[in-house]
């Protein structure tokens, strides 16, 4: 994830906002990139223009960069153990009879 | 982003990311000389589309009619989405925007030299689309498969948009063609002018090119600049034949042993000139972003001042 970087002494840089978008009803907004705007309103503008030119949306979220907390790749493994080892949370950890329908 | 001392377990995960064609993603640990080489090929291409909008975008205004004004504003804005999502792409490895703008204006970093070519006449516009978005798509589709995952990514998004950029210009051309006399030979000075400089856009021969080794062992690049030189004037050939012009270079003709065109020699001291900055419109180029950038300080000084203002009210009403 991209971080806000520019704050260099009298370069007024607008704060970098990461951008999601739902392609449709009936799916999670996906992120898509990020921009800069001076604030929430006109990042939101500012990513119709640049993500949604041929109706790639239907309703975008943007969210200022500095404010996503992530994972870091480095702690991967143990991060992500609980649920390395929890095979029987994938439905296909259990045999069921090719007989029985629907399932 | 600074060079901690490469933990061997770190390299060999990278190195097996890029074994296997898996993308190397924003945060993972990457060589800091991968890091430079990827910032400074996204760089210069998000560069080339911001310059690239100044040769059409002069024509906006000027296009015979108003379904020919509103395709070229469409592109153009196009043009400016495809510098900033590859701006975007840059800043996920810690590239800061102003520096590159700076960059950009001081001649620090480079753009295609292609855009430093004038686009004199209307024919000029159609060329642009069908011959330098044409090069452009062909050197792009194969890096929808770099292995940095944010510069793929934006590629995929680009390579779908330039389809457009093409088959405008060569329908654009095509109607010229079926026009007068004088306009089929403004097609043909427009072709005539073009085409050495397109061919100029896949980079110096491969014998020349310092890059491209490390850039294809790390998948940054799939193709040498030679390969994907040849596929374009394979493309390119039986799309000039059904426009009804000529490509001009006399060494050029199908090849049935080699089942692939012979071209003749780009004038490579040419390419040395305009990329040293001595083409017919760097100056011209640099001069008018800079004069935008320059212009719009206040507009951004304006609105950083606004949205601090109001966010103070927020705070105290909250
Ligand atoms: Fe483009
Ligand atoms: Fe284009």
């Amino acid at each position: 994830m991209s971080m806000e970087t520019s704050t260099g002494a009298g370069r007024a840089s607008w704060p970098l906002w990461e951008v999601f978008i739902r392609g449709k009803r009936g799916l999670n907004h996906v992120h898509v990139g990020s921009l800069h705007a001076a604030d929430g309103e006109m990042a939101l503008r500012n990513a119709r223009d640049l993500y949604t030119r041929r109706n790639e949306g239907v309703s975008i979220w943007v969210v200022p960069s500095a404010s996503i907390t992530a994972s870091s790749p480095d702690e991967k493994d143990p991060f992500f153990a609980p649920s390395g080892d929890k095979v029987y949370r994938h439905p296909t950890f259990y045999d069921i009879p090719d007989n029985v329908p629907h399932m | 982003m600074t060079a901690t001392a490469p933990d061997a377990g770190l390299a060999e995960q990278f190195e097996r990311t890029i074994a296997r064609d898996q993308r190397v993603e924003p945060r993972d640990w990457m060589p800091e000389k991968f890091r430079a080489t990827v910032i400074r090929q996204i760089a210069q291409h998000a560069h080339s589309e911001i310059i690239g909008m100044q040769p059409e975008g002069n024509w906006i205004t000027r296009a015979p009619s108003l379904r020919r004004k509103a395709i070229l504003l469409a592109k153009v804005q196009d043009e400016a989405g495809h510098g900033l999502y590859l701006y975007s792409a840059c800043e996920t490895l810690g590239a800061d925007r102003t520096d590159l703008t700076e960059r950009l204006i001081t001649g620090r970093q480079k753009y295609s030299s292609i855009f430093n070519y004038p686009a004199l006449t209307f024919a000029d516009v159609g060329v642009i689309g069908w011959l330098v978005d044409g090069a452009a798509v062909c050197n792009q589709v194969p890096l929808c498969r770099s292995s940095y995952g944010p510069y793929a990514r934006a590629m995929i998004r680009i390579c779908k948009e330039e389809s457009f950029h093409q088959r405008q210009g060569y329908e654009l051309l095509m109607t010229m063609m079926s026009g007068t006399a004088g306009q089929r030979a403004m097609v043909q000075d427009a072709v005539d002018r073009w085409w050495w400089p397109v061919l100029m856009m896949f980079g110096p021969p491969d014998r020349e090119s310092a890059n491209t080794a490390q850039s294809m062992a790390w998948k940054i690049k799939r193709h040498t600049n030679d390969e994907l030189r040849q596929r374009f004037v394979d493309m390119t050939v039986p799309q000039a034949e059904a426009l009804g012009v000529t490509l001009p270079d006399p060494d050029l003709r199908w090849n049935p042993q080699r089942g692939a065109h012979d071209f003749g020699e780009v004038d490579w001291d040419e390419m040395k000139q305009v990329v040293a900055g001595n083409g017919p419109c760097n100056a011209e180029r640099i001069a008018q972003r800079k004069a935008a950038h320059d212009g719009g300080a206040w507009v951004r000084e304006a609105a950083a001042a606004h949205a601090a203002k109001k966010a103070g009210r927020e705070r105290t009403v909250a």
